[in-house]
């Protein structure tokens, strides 16, 4: 085992690959400078596979699917997901089309990595989680690691995916450290992981909300209530089977997402487990999700945005206690730090 | 001017103009083309011209206007008459169409519906020569409509600032559907704006096969030599409305207009210019019925070919399929009340 950040697993997946096949190249706007993963790539690789990018995001996304219709497999970088949306003609109507329009003669083996930068007072134009809008278009695989192993294990699985795949990673994971295996640590794409196992109600939790699902779930122990939290690690494709079978066993469903709640994750997930574990269920299903409005500036309102733990144990608790809400409550704006959290678990479930 | 080529030339130009006729003839009758169908009739003298400067190995990426850019880079006629008409047997295996045309096996990588899409991907093609260090060049071919599009902006100075072997041939045929380009570009010409990208910008007669021929024949050479990129502005005339939509009027035009370029026929100038050099009629007839009973047999072969199969409509859409932990047993229905839909849908039925 070894212990690396979140972001040294990102440049460690990508150095690997980078060592082992010489046709992965990276795409990336100041791809060269000290703040960025690949910083000092272009010492070891040249300046042919780590070349300088014009901010060109439509024009090195369609040169990144030429390149990969012709032998290569570039990682794009982003840096922001948000810039993602100047290059999506190329994304959504050829990287993730080709293949299928051309009768499967070519792959288009792409990673497009997309750091998202919510919770961080950027704003809505750098603050988004276009995931689900992604989830919406066949032929894009999709991916958010939430700790350093998978991080790692899954950038070298996209890389050597045949497949374009879209690499999300919540910006504010970056700096969290966590043990990783040695040797050839290799996650597959598909496969969820529990993350803890647990009797009452099923967490899925997706991208930054896992953590905060697991620090619910300590919370919750201490009061007698089993938390089982799901990372999907894969949204597409995503791993029903290993959700259905945890419903299976607790009979309840929380989702817990930091992207908006319409068409969101969160929902397909609750219409796949109302269509095909409905017997399961002992009680309604719930979402912890984004308010359908953009992320605010201001950090004092941009913290009601997304799930904490304190939601998600509220959530969970109300279930348990078969008080459960029709849909999760209005954002506690009061219960921001865990002591908080705690008192409300308390006044839920002890009550 | 070079008998060989010049006869090869024909061949390919004659090619594409028995093809179209005949695509428009099973459009015109209803036998079963369906869909938009955009022929390049008058502009075959450009499509040929820029093709033959081409060695088989180099790439070419095409627009929506292109069943005569495969042709003249060499594809079989049968399995693209079949992809216009939605055949099993297509070239993309009806997935693609008209729009869609794409045929690797002669360095065709595809066509798009998006208006200048295509360019950014023929420059990564242009770079994966040079990360893979063979000396193969790009070219894309794109309408005068494309040029205001930032995707040829992005691609012209993309090719430019990396100093890639890539061609760009703009087939001007002064409009976009009905647009004439003189009412939306402020330059010269599109061949003007090569100055912008520091690269040479060529203007050469479309209708002469031969012009074509030297001038992207040298833009390739200069590519390949690792001189950088060129913009060829072809100037040429389409005889047709923008597609095939049943009554072409084309009244919307100066009457003087089509007669100077009708006057000008590519197809009628080569043969001209064959019969200068000494072929005889004998021989050039005998060329053209051979390319009549090739359009004849890929006619036929679409025409017998089944058309695809239900199951194949989830075909060639992943290089790795899809993999997900085994799938569970179906749990049971909760007894009554409750509505009893599913078994009702048969198997197999759409998905
Ligand atoms: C980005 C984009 N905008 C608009 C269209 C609709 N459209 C298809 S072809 C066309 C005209 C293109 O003209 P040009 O590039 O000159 O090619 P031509 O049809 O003359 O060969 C238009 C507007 C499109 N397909 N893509
Ligand atoms: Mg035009």
């Amino acid at each position: 085992m070894r212990t690396m950040s979140y972001r040294e697993a990102l440049r460690v997946a990508m150095l690997e690959e980078m060592r082992r096949d010489p046709s992965v190249v990276v795409f990336c706007e100041d791809g060269r400078f000290w703040t960025m993963p690949t910083n000092g790539f272009v010492d070891e690789f040249g300046p042919d596979r780590v070349p300088v990018m014009p901010i060109s995001e439509e024009g090195f996304t369609g040169a990144a699917i030429g390149a990969a219709m012709t032998g290569l497999r570039p990682i794009v970088d982003y840096t922001i997901a948000n810039l993602m949306y100047v290059a999506w003609d190329q994304i959504v109507n050829h990287a993730a089309k080709n293949r299928y329009l051309f009768g499967g003669q070519a792959s288009v083996p792409i990673v497009f990595r997309a750091a998202m930068k919510y919770a961080n007072a950027t704003a809505a134009q750098h603050s988004d989680r276009p995931y689900p809008q992604l989830m919406n278009v066949p032929g894009l695989k999709i991916v958010v690691p939430s700790t350093p192993a998978d991080a790692l294990g899954l950038l070298k699985s996209a890389i050597r995916d045949d497949d374009p795949v879209v690499f999300f990673e919540p910006l504010r994971l970056w700096g969290v450290k966590g043990e990783v295996p040695d040797g050839d640590h290799l996650v597959p794409i598909g496969r969820a992981a529990v993350a803890r196992e647990g009797e009452d109600v099923t967490v899925v939790a997706i991208g930054d909300a896992v953590p905060a699902a697991l620090r619910a779930a300590a919370g919750l122990a201490e009061r007698g209530v089993g938390l089982e939290v799901i990372d999907p690690r894969t949204l597409v494709p995503l791993d029903k089977a290993a959700i259905l079978a945890s419903v299976a066993k607790t009979g309840r469903l929380v989702i817990a997402d930091p992207a908006h709640r319409t068409c969101g994750a969160a929902a397909e997930i609750a219409a796949i487990v109302a269509e095909e574990g409905f017997a399961f269920l002992r009680a309604p299903i719930v979402r912890v999700v984004a308010p359908d409005v953009h992320p605010p500036f201001s950090p004092a309102l941009e913290r009601l945005m997304y799930p904490t733990p304190e939601r998600i144990a509220a959530a969970a608790a109300a279930l348990v206690r078969g008080a459960a809400p029709a849909a999760d409550p209005a954002p506690p704006a009061t219960a921001a730090t865990d002591t908080a959290a705690r008192d409300t678990t308390k006044e839920l479930v002890g009550g | 001017m070079n008998r060989e080529r010049d006869l090869e030339a024909l061949r390919r130009m004659l090619r594409i103009r028995r093809f179209e006729e005949a695509a428009m003839d099973i459009v015109r009758k209803g036998q079963g083309i369906a869909g938009s169908v955009h022929v390049c009739i008058g502009q075959e003298a450009a499509v040929v011209g820029s093709c033959l400067a081409l060695r088989a190995d180099d790439y070419m990426v095409g627009y929506h206007r292109s069943h005569g850019h495969p042709i003249a880079k060499g594809a079989a006629l049968g399995p693209l008459m079949a992809e216009l008409m939605g055949r099993r047997t297509g070239v993309c295996h009806g997935k693609g169409g008209s729009m869609h045309l794409a045929d690797f096996s002669v360095g065709s990588l595809g066509e798009t519906a998006i208006v200048g899409a295509g360019i950014p991907q023929a420059v990564g093609a242009a770079y994966s020569a040079r990360v893979r260090g063979t000396d193969q060049v790009a070219l894309a071919f794109f309408g005068d409509g494309a040029a205001n599009i930032g995707s040829f902006h992005e691609g012209l100075n993309l090719a430019a600032a990396w100093g890639l072997g890539a061609v760009f041939v703009c087939e001007n045929n002064l409009y976009a559907m009905s647009t004439a380009l003189a009412d939306t570009m402020a330059s010269e010409s599109v061949a003007a704006r090569a100055a912008a990208y520091r690269m040479p910008g060529v203007i050469v007669d479309g209708q002469d096969v031969d012009a074509v021929y030297d001038v992207v024949s040298a833009a390739v050479e200069r590519g390949r030599a690792g001189g950088g990129p060129t913009l060829v502005e072809a100037r040429t005339y389409r005889y047709r409305d923008h597609a095939e939509y049943g009554n072409m009027d084309l009244s919307h035009r100066p009457a003087e207009e089509v007669e100077h370029w009708r006057s000008r026929d590519p197809v009628e100038l080569l043969h001209a210019r064959l019969l200068a050099d000494g072929i005889s009629e004998t021989e050039l007839a005998a060329l053209a019925e051979t390319v009549a009973e090739e359009v004849r047999a890929a006619v036929r072969f679409a025409k017998q070919s089944p058309q695809p199969a239900p199951e194949e409509l989830f075909e060639d859409l992943w290089a790795t399929p899809i993999e997900t932990t085994p799938a569970m047993p179906a749990p049971p229905m909760p007894s009554p009340p409750g509505p009893v839909p599913v078994a009702a849908v048969p198997a197999g039925g759409a998905r």
